[in-house]
């Protein structure tokens, strides 16, 4: 869908900051989340999970719970067939543990009962024999090749000899002749980092009510970015057509990329099978942390080579990923993306996935990226203070733009980061003074965005009003975002607009809400399902006038005569023609229907002051600042809200959040006490510059802005960091005592 | 599970002596009820000890303080004269949970939690503060120092409850302060701390001090030769120092999640270093 070249649009709605159309029932308690469905004669849903990190399960014996007086069923993988799929397979088996348990926390049984209180005693009634196996979680441990295998036979031929058979995949992408490059480097750098898995740490756990019919019809309501895809999954589990699931996303607390998977769904359906009454499962936060789907951990070795005057001559990355106990593919994303910045003419990134007996991994905003970026922009950061050079500089000196050949593959179109770049080389808080035990870091920050399946149907109301109906939960201010696009296209106000998000039985396929793609996919579906609208109701006016359909143009919110020879009507405004539409043919609508491409990629560039205590190592952010392309910002509160919300995640990646798991492989700190996101009170106003380099690919030049924000913040962080305290820091978090001994190590 | 709602202390001891099972005494119930929900306890017997007489007030008592067993931090923290007085172990009781717990959780809760990383309870001893007890034999009186018995543990026998905590006089020229180490600046545990009390004489020098670890130990560590190191000083680096010294040498923590040994000593040394001259400027203000 290319950009309108009437590209000095004045926009009069887009871009214009109303009132979140779901503020009022969120801030009043009516809104409902996954957990507030209810059904009559519904039953509560709990999950017996695995107390080990790695173990076969040689016997399960339910016979106990089920005669546990209110257990109307217990299942087990027993109760789930194996699907041929294997991906599918996959999906059921972390849902649901078949032979072997591979994760502390995961499930391998379930309840359902009369309530919570009985379904909690039937698990503890469920007995288990477990034969206790070996276990990983470290990624290098688990590339060894005498580490324990989490699953046999999953490797593909493409990893190399001498790595273990957790080694699932292995990846190459880049150009140029790397020998060469490094021999023109005045001066090379070769460092390893490490960074912690991290959650998205959602407020909303997942929650769903399932319901399954005697004649085999099903319905699922539940907390998801997905409805479509949770449809997939689950009828393909269950073996039931996709007509017969209906399925319904909750209004939703949260997601990151976190609920782009089933955990809980495929096994509340299963419970209603078997029982024969609806089931509710809620997950409580420790199991949210155990069981549903952190990010990566990561282990790095980048090696960039440099010329006195700033100029990048090679750059090499070689990433290791873990990603729980099913095979992943994030590695790719974080090879591609490592270099997107940078105008390389020679370079090389390797990546390898790698099982552990840990959760599998899900996404989380801009999955691989930002660990691959932090490695990649420390090494930068490095060699800038050895050669006194001034980061930004050399960042502005090798910056890929329009016409770059990018380290993964494609050539850049139109693309924003030198402006951005330029926007924080002029901002005053590049130029601020510093104090002792203060450092400021910078990092440039990339991700793809997606475009994808969208389906939108757009309903011409008789009273004027309009309604949009589309298939994609809305985590960011999608709804605003779409109704402010279809007002802009109609020319009518925003508030005769409502756009609701339909269950999967309304409209046709709509992909995952993922990869920035919603305000750009759905908006661009919107804009020509708008079009398309106009198209029937300069039709009707034409009808109406006896005139020829394209002697009516549309234009401010009315039909009017194409000009004096048309004919001298009065213009009739959306609402006159919907009046009426009952006698020239019927309701108006418009439907647009696209699998969509040109998501058009987007960077941001963050700068982050902070101030080590040198005592404690207690690192404070003292200032922020996003700098990012948002390519329109169709409602700039969210934009902003993006970026302020990327940047503190990745905060407390960068400061405190991991995953933190003991010697006998069970994670320790499931829960927000010792997994510690960032409150307000560790952070300062996080401020953001938008820049709007139109997209190419989209019809009012939107670029999907959700993710690229959590990409920099870990190298901003660990390069002002760095800069305060006087030593390199190459491991995440930056939690206080590795601050502290770094400085010690000092002395 | 019973809840009880006692309208005396020795009631309320007679109820938990005669419990056969698991019992409880909730207050503001902010770590029972969240353990109770976590699964971690599941009480037969719930004594809810709020419509005791005065158990949730603040009375003045010798020029000090008796503060009942369900008084908040919140509450604590609206009470100017021992604000006044004791403002290290205001700040210290109004370090633990967030505002919305504030209303509810108390220092008596916080002490027989029996949580090495307790805020208040270093502040406590730094303050001398004694403990009223009640039990099925009637009313004693024991230091705050002497109850804590290691992680989760107390020295409290079956059937006892505590009413309240005495906060004696002060002379002039003395204060106390209270500082802990968490990775985030709310909704955390003490990775370690140190509460300070000191007295100066007329000429600015310490006269008297207690030094107080939390969060290093099985239990809170009084560290009498940190004191000893600051009394007859002017808090001279040198005198720092030594406090600072002695109060690692008195460390004994564990590696965890939370935070490592080395740490942990490290830290405690700062934040005890940072807490005397808080207590001191505070002094020498009142003085």
């Amino acid at each position: 869908m290319a950009f309108d070249q009437n590209s000095k649009r004045i926009f009069k709605v887009v871009g214009s900051r109303p009132p979140r159309p779901d503020g009022v029932e969120k801030v009043t308690g009516r809104a409902l989340y996954g957990a507030d469905m209810t059904a009559p004669g519904m039953l509560s849903g709990a999950i017996l999970r695995s107390p080990h990190a790695h173990a076969r399960i040689v016997s399960i014996d339910t016979s106990a719970a089920e005669a546990l007086q209110g257990v109307k069923a217990v299942v087990t993988s027993a109760d789930f067939g194996v699907p041929d799929d294997e991906f599918l397979r996959d999906v059921q088996d972390n849902c649901m543990a078949r032979g072997k348990v591979l994760y502390h926390g995961h499930a391998l049984g379930a309840v359902a009962a009369t309530s919570a209180a009985v379904a909690k005693q039937a698990l503890a009634l469920i007995v288990v024999d477990y034969e206790i196996l070996p276990h990983v979680t470290d990624v290098d441990a688990a590339m060894r090749p005498d580490a324990p295998v989490v699953q046999e036979g999953r490797s593909l031929e493409n990893v190399g000899p001498g790595l273990s058979q957790n080694v699932t995949s292995y990846c190459e992408f880049g150009h140029g002749d790397l020998d060469a490059g490094f021999d023109q480097a005045d001066l090379i750098i070769s460092r390893s980092f490490k960074t912690a898995a991290t959650h998205q740490g959602y407020i909303e756990p997942h929650a769903c009510l399932a319901s399954l019919s005697a004649d085999g019809r099903g319905d699922l309501w539940c907390c998801t970015q997905g409805q479509f895809f949770v449809r997939t999954l689950c009828a393909g589990i269950l073996g039931i057509e996709a007509s017969q699931l209906r399925v319904t996303a909750s209004e939703i607390g949260g997601g990151f990329g976190g609920k782009t998977t089933v955990f809980i769904e495929p096994v509340a359906l299963t419970l209603a099978r078997k029982s024969g009454r609806p089931v509710k499962i809620v997950m409580s936060r420790e199991e949210v942390f155990k069981a549903t789907g952190p990010t990566v951990s990561s282990s790095m070795d980048i090696k960039i080579g440099m010329t006195r005057e700033g100029r990048i001559t090679a750059a090499q990355a070689q990433l290791r990923y873990q990603g729980g106990a099913f095979p992943c593919g994030t590695v790719e994303m974080g090879a591609q993306a490592a270099f997107a910045a940078y105008d390389l003419a020679a370079v090389q990134t390797q990546g390898w996935n790698v099982l552990t007996n840990r959760p599998k991994e899900a996404a989380y905003r801009a999955p691989g990226a930002p660990m691959a970026i932090y490695a990649v922009e420390s090494v930068v950061d490095e060699l800038c203070q050895q050669l006194a050079l001034d980061p930004l500089a050399v960042r502005l000196m090798n910056a890929a733009q329009k016409g770059t050949l990018s380290s993964y593959g494609p050539t850049f179109d139109d693309i924003g980061l030198r402006a951005t770049l330029e926007a924080a080389q002029a901002h005053p808080h590049y130029s601020a003074p510093l104090r002792p035990n203060q450092g400021r870091g910078l990092s440039c920050g990339f991700w793809f965005n997606f475009g994808g399946n969208t389906c939108v149907s757009l309903n011409i109301n008789t009273d004027g009003t309009v309604g949009i109906t589309e298939g994609n939960p809305d985590i960011g201010g999608s709804r605003a975002s779409i109704s402010l696009m279809a007002a802009e296209e109609l020319g009518i106000p925003y508030d005769k607009v409502r756009t609701i998000v339909a269950d999967t039985s309304s409209l046709g396929y709509n992909d995952v809400t993922d990869g920035s793609r919603v305000t750009f996919s759905v908006g661009l579906a919107t804009i020509e399902a708008a079009r398309s609208a106009i198209k029937v109701m300069c039709g009707r006016a034409a009808r109406i006038w006896g005139i020829e359909e394209d002697a009516v143009i549309w234009e401010d919110g009315c039909a009017k005569p194409a000009g004096p020879n048309a004919g001298a009507f009065p213009p009739m405004s959306l609402a006159e023609i919907a009046a009426v539409s009952a006698n020239t043919g019927g309701p108006i609508a418009g439907h647009f229907e696209v699998n969509a491409d040109g998501a058009g990629v987007s960077f941001g560039v963050h700068l982050a002051d902070v101030e080590v205590d040198p005592e404690t190592g207690a690192t404070k952010v003292l200032r922020y600042t996003v700098f990012q392309d948002a390519g329109k910002a169709v409602h700039p509160d969210y934009v902003e809200g993006q970026m302020q919300g990327g940047a503190v995640q990745g905060i407390g990646w960068a400061l405190n959040e991991e995953y933190i798991y003991g010697a006998d492989g069970r994670l320790q700190n499931a829960g927000f006490l010792d997994y510690r996101t960032p409150v307000a009170s560790d952070l300062p106003n996080i401020d953001t510059v938008i820049l709007e380099i139109p997209n190419p690919g989209h019809p009012y030049g939107v670029r999907g802005v959700g993710e690229t924000p959590i990409v920099p913040p870990l190298a901003a962080l660990s390069n002002a960091v760095s800069r305060a305290i006087g030593v390199r820091l190459n491991e995440l978090p930056m939690s206080p005592p590795k601050v502290l001994g770094a400085i010690m190590q000092r002395g | 599970m019973r809840y009880e709602r006692p309208q005396t202390a020795t009631q309320a001891a007679q109820l938990l002596a005669n419990e056969p099972g698991l019992a409880r005494i909730l207050a503001g119930g902010t770590d029972v009820l969240v353990q109770m929900k976590a699964g971690m306890v599941t009480p037969d017997l719930v004594v809810d000890i709020k419509k005791i007489a005065q158990i949730g007030n603040i009375q003045s008592e010798e020029g000090g303080y008796r503060i009942g067993a369900a008084v908040s931090g919140a509450q604590l923290g609206e009470h100017a004269g021992v604000c006044a007085q004791w403002p290290g172990v205001v700040e210290a009781a109004q370090l633990i949970g967030s505002t919305q717990v504030q209303g509810r959780a108390t220092m008596v809760g916080n002490l027989c939690n029996g949580s090495p990383a307790a805020d208040s309870v270093p502040a406590l001893v730094a303050a001398n503060a004694v403990a009223r007890i009640t039990g099925p034999n009637g009313t004693r009186d024991c230091p705050v120092a002497d109850i804590p018995a290691g992680p989760g543990r107390t020295t409290l026998t079956k059937g006892e409850l505590i009413t309240s905590v005495f906060l004696p006089a002060r002379p002039q020229g003395a204060a106390d302060a209270y500082l802990r180490f968490t990775p985030r600046t709310e909704m955390d545990i003490a990775v370690a701390s140190a509460a300070v009390s000191l007295t100066l004489d007329a000429q600015g020098r310490c006269c008297e001090a207690r030094v107080v670890l939390g969060a290093v130990a099985p239990r809170v560590v009084l560290v009498a030769e940190a004191a000893a190191a600051l009394i007859g000083t002017h808090l001279e680096p040198p005198a720092l120092d030594a406090m600072v010294a002695a109060c690692r040498a008195a460390c004994a923590p564990i590696d965890d999640k939370r935070g490592t040994v080395a740490f942990r000593t490290q830290v405690a040394g700062v934040l005890a270093k940072r807490a005397a001259v808080i207590a001191q400027t505070r002094a020498g203000a009142k003085s």
